[in-house]
């Protein structure tokens, strides 16, 4: 079975998508045990984590601050009086044999998250159903070393606060489902509501996703719903999507099977093998047994929090590129990088680019030099060794015509490097501004070892200078090349 | 006198002046313990070592001049529902059979920090559920007053230690009744607190939204210095109250003039005994004497206390108790009929990975969900009582999709409309006053076979509880048969003052509450 989109679908795909996101507290929703991922098994563990008999949860306020930031960026409305849901089942992993969550009151709802078209040709508005915050479960580890065939359970992730986000079928092709995700996970880290990791699971998707068929006579078809599960990053989201709108149009054009006849299927992705797999069907519907947690108070929200907590907010990404491209008077392609690249990032333009004076010279140099480089050494922005302040300092000197723009990313290179200063590294080079004289004797010894140069200017090809400078480059490094063409020049004109 | 005939205050007050040493008034009631209990059986636990050491400690501090707590030197026997790191806490469970908590309940953590000693953890129905003490998965407690008798529940245990002066205060715990029930049918006093007003954090749940603390003794001055170290607010319960705690020793033995106390005619029904029915309206002309007025007043939801009970409290308790699966603590089902490693976390059967943490799985399919799912059945099975899987069965069942608008929906409506008749009652009196139950004592195996029977033992308590405020049950006479016959006043809530003021009030005019039982009696 393939499963290329064809440049022409002959069916619309639509899809919802289920996010949960971990929250970037630095302890757990209901007790005060560390959330620091990667920490030896059931070591981040108390009494009312582990779930055992008497304990009691109490919220954590950073935590609720921090969904409610995400839901306002989201535009969310935010519930003045929210409350706390116990959704009952049992796992080895949710050792209340309950997780506590939010049902039919959610903190937030209705909200919306606007994503561009990769082509950049449709904004498409992608309405928020819900959002709202609960409790990890632990995880289920087979232990295969042993060779015992024991499932050990670690709880260091259980009570783990999550936020869960929910839109509506909004979305129409895999792709724009993969860049709403970008634009999300971009929202949540500006906000500092998340790390969004995934591969350390502080973030996942589920996607839920059919087909709408046009069929004779106007018609709709609609295929059943299936839901994805097991996509471990953004790429697979968009892969599985692909394919299972592939496998759906098929399975419909030989089964002709629609909507709401079958109870809705999961399917795990396996990515290696590039397929959606039907997951076991449930004999019955699961049936949580919803109800108010006892063992908590509701939570109101005044005005006066809310705005607040706005405030403190900060811009969220659609906001800062706008901002971006008019103060600094860049093209929205390159407020988008930039803003892309995170809140430090901008912090670090923003800084280079007041010191140089010029937007898009900055931008350029953000672009061009500390993006690629950074990108090449990893890390963070703010470790990185280059600070504004030296790279102002290069761009400045290039302003002044003491070095050309390539001299300039070899300094900027051995500044990377070395980690010396710009004049340590300009002074290390030998690289020295080569004064009026000395450019003067320079061309002119030039111009009396090249006579047919001399000639062919003279000729009217002026093109033919060129070939001084890399002589005179070989003279002396440090000659701007401009300058050694506009001084032969004039010294040829005086002729 | 002996220790075990001293009150609390005037055992706390003999040892801070050094007329007595904690050791000294520790060592009598463990000396009782040792000679009665094997007749009661009101401990599941007794801690010898630890009550002696502590005991001696307190004299030690004494002796240096170190500042004693306000409970120093008093011997506390403690429901062992609470939790207690030094000593099993198995809520009379063979679920929870020898499990040793980590820490401390709060109240616990209170009662050490204020110099008491704790001698130990009593019987109770098992999980707290039940009313009569016999669904211990550790047999039933014999009622001090006649043997052949049940003490009520599900404190029965700290009831009856206290009734036999093997503790002079107990601490139990109330869910629909079950301190101020088995205080009843023992006759002592019992309190249960304003919801909220006692910290629940290490009280294993039965069911969260009417669960509360309380002291238990033969006094209300007793309870009041009790009280007045286990109250108060804690951050470590959401639903703990933060109001400040008054002195509720300081306040008692005022006047009772001008307090109205409410009688509701409808509580003096067929049901109700008429030994009871006297002795309750004695007390209603008792506190008439002492000046107060008595007004008749109208519980118009009253009536559906005991349904609306039945639906609340199984539908919390079969969530509170999900978490007894044999996975990580307690008794699991093995199926090579081995246990697992006490103190270890449990493997868990041979398996695949979990597709999606966080999500709910299905009960079917595949080898380890087989597996996994006929471990929680059995280990459920073997390791839970009859009651207490009936009371599971009936919320798992009032939770279900299609039942829940039906049963717990609408059981919480009428709980709004139980907590709307009291504050009403409150806006005409300043107490409620009436039996605690409608008989005395009843046979042990009486209403055992009958769970509707028994659930009407609540009748009086439950509405308490549903609309979360404060009740308290002392004794107010006896049948011809000499059972003591209890009687309730109910409070708005933290109007735990007046309760307590009012029952000192009644036990400085009447002398019900200092009878003992035969068998509490000295030998000569």
């Amino acid at each position: 079975m393939t499963a290329t989109p064809t440049a022409a679908a002959p069916f619309t795909t639509v899809i919802g998508l289920e996010v949960h996101v971990q929250l970037q507290t630095r302890t757990k929703l209901f007790c005060g045990c560390a959330t620091t991922f990667g920490a030896a098994p059931n070591t981040q563990v108390c009494p009312t984590c582990l779930g055992l008999p008497g304990s009691l949860p109490v919220m954590n306020r950073t935590a609720f601050e921090l969904a409610v930031r995400a839901a306002l960026a989201l535009g969310c409305q935010i519930a003045p009086f929210t409350k706390w849901d116990r959704k009952n089942y049992f796992y080895p992993d949710l050792p209340k044999g309950y997780q506590i969550s939010q049902f039919d009151l959610p903190f937030s709802s209705q909200g919306a998250l606007e994503v561009v078209d990769p082509k950049g040709a449709l904004t498409r508005n992608v309405r928020i159903t819900r959002v709202h915050l609960e409790e990890d479960a632990g995880k289920s580890m087979h232990d295969e070393t042993a060779g015992t065939g024991d499932t050990r359970i670690d709880l260091n992730r259980a009570g783990t606060p999550l936020c869960e986000i929910v839109s509506e079928p909004d979305l129409r092709s895999p792709q724009e489902a993969r860049a709403w995700l970008n634009e999300l996970k971009l929202l949540l880290v500006y906000l500092g509501v998340s790390d969004c990791n995934m591969q350390e699971g502080s973030l996942r998707v589920d996607a839920n996703v059919n087909l709408h068929i046009p069929c004779d006579g106007g018609r709709i078809a609609k295929t059943p719903i299936v839901e994805i599960k097991n996509m471990n990053s953004f790429r697979s989201v968009e892969r599985a999507l692909v394919y299972e709108s592939a496998r759906q149009y098929e399975e419909w054009q030989a089964t002709k099977a629609e909507m709401g006849k079958t109870p809705k299927q999961t399917r795990g992705w396996d990515d290696p093998a590039g397929v959606t797999r039907a997951q076991r069907h449930k004999e019955e519907s699961s049936d949580y047994r919803y109800f108010p947690e006892p063992d908590l108070v509701p939570v109101t929200v005044s005005e006066e929090w809310l705005a607040a907590t706005r405030e403190a907010m900060g811009d969220p990404p659609s906001v800062l590129r706008e901002a971006l491209a008019a103060t600094w008077k860049i093209p929205p392609y390159d407020a988008d990088v930039l803003v892309n690249q995170g809140r430090e990032l901008v912090a670090y333009f923003e800084d280079l680019a007041a010191r140089v004076g010029e937007g898009k010279v900055a931008s350029n140099w953000m672009q061009q030099d500390v993006l690629r480089t950074l990108n090449e050494r990893g890390g963070s922005i703010d470790d990185f060794p280059v600070r504004p302040a030296a790279v102002a300092d290069i761009i400045g000197r290039v302003a002044k015509g003491d070095f050309d723009t390539s001299r300039a990313r070899e300094i900027f290179a051995e500044v990377l490097a070395s980690g010396r200063t710009v004049d340590e590294v300009v002074a290390s080079m030998g690289i020295a501004a080569v004064d009026d004289d000395e450019l003067i004797t320079l061309c002119r010894e030039l111009l009396a070892a090249n006579p047919r140069v001399v000639a062919d200017v003279q000729g009217g090809k002026e093109q033919a200078a060129a070939g001084l400078i890399g002589q005179a480059k070989k003279k002396n490094p440090n000659v701007n090349p401009g300058k050694v063409r506009a001084m032969c020049l004039e010294l040829i004109r005086q002729m | 006198m002996q220790p075990s005939d001293m009150s609390a205050v005037d055992l706390v007050t003999a040892v801070r002046h050094g007329d007595l040493t904690a050791l000294r008034a520790t060592e009598a009631f463990l000396e009782r313990i040792e000679r009665l209990d094997s007749q009661i059986n009101a401990f599941l636990s007794v801690d010898r070592e630890g009550a002696l050491r502590t005991a001696a400690a307190i004299d030690e501090k004494r002796k240096a001049g170190q500042p004693l707590g306000p409970l120093a030197g008093l011997p506390v026997a403690v429901k062992d529902a609470l939790c207690t790191f030094d000593q099993p806490t198995t809520c009379a469970s063979k679920m929870l059979a020898g499990f040793r908590p980590p820490y401390d309940a709060e109240v616990v953590a209170r009662l050490r920090a204020a110099d008491a000693v704790i001698v130990g953890k009593t019987n109770m129905d098992e999980f707290a559920m039940g009313g009569s003490n016999e669904n211990s998965a550790f047999g039933p407690v014999h009622n001090p007053w006649d043997l052949t008798r049940a003490p009520g529940g599900s404190s029965g245990g700290s009831a009856a230690c206290v009734a036999a002066d093997m503790a002079p205060v107990a601490i139990g715990s109330d869910t629909g009744g079950s301190i101020r029930q088995p205080a009843g049918l023992c006759g002592i006093t019992g309190l249960k607190p304003t919801y909220g007003r006692v910290s629940r954090r290490g009280l294993v749940a039965f069911a969260s939204s009417l669960d509360q603390i309380g002291p238990m003794a033969r006094s209300a001055a007793d309870c009041a210095l009790l009280l007045e170290t286990i109250a108060g607010h804690d951050p470590g319960d959401a639903t703990s109250l933060e109001s400040p705690v008054p002195p509720y020793g300081a306040d008692l033995d005022g006047p009772l003039e001008g307090v109205r106390i409410g009688r509701v005619p409808a509580h003096f029904g067929a049901g109700l005994c008429p030994e009871v029915a006297h002795a309750v309206e004695e007390a209603f002309a008792a506190f008439r004497a002492a000046g107060a007025t008595i007004i008749d007043i109208d519980m118009p939801h009253a009536d559906a206390g005991v349904a609306t009970y039945y639906l609340v409290a199984p539908c919390e308790a079969s969530s509170n108790l999900a978490r007894y699966d044999g996975a990580h603590y307690g008794h699991r089902a093995e199926p090579g009929g081995h246990r697992a490693e006490p103190g270890r976390l449990h493997p868990v059967e041979p398996g695949g990975h979990r597709a999606e943490p966080g999500k709910g799985s299905g009960a079917s399919g595949g080898g380890f969900e087989s597996a996994l799912v006929e471990m929680y059945c059995r280990s459920r099975a073997e390791g839970f009582g009859p009651e207490v899987k009936r009371r599971i069965m009936l919320g798992t069942y009032a939770l279900s999709a299609g039942y829940y608008d039906a049963y717990y929906a609408k059981a919480l409506k009428v709980r709004r409309l139980i907590r709307q008749d009291y504050l009403d009652a409150f806006e005409k009196v300043d107490l409620i006053g009436g039996p605690v139950s409608a008989t005395a004592a009843f046979k042990l195996g009486e209403k055992s076979g009958d769970p509707l029977a028994m659930y009407l033992v609540d009748l009086y308590t439950v509405c308490t509880n549903l609309a979360g405020v404060g009740g308290i049950s002392f004794p107010c006479g006896f049948t011809k048969g000499g059972l003591p016959i209890g009687f309730q006043l109910q409070a708005p809530a933290l109007a735990e003052p007046l309760l307590l003021r009012a029952t000192d009030r009644y036990q400085h005019l009447t002398d019900w509450h200092r009878r003992r039982p035969a068998i509490a009696a000295r030998p000569r």
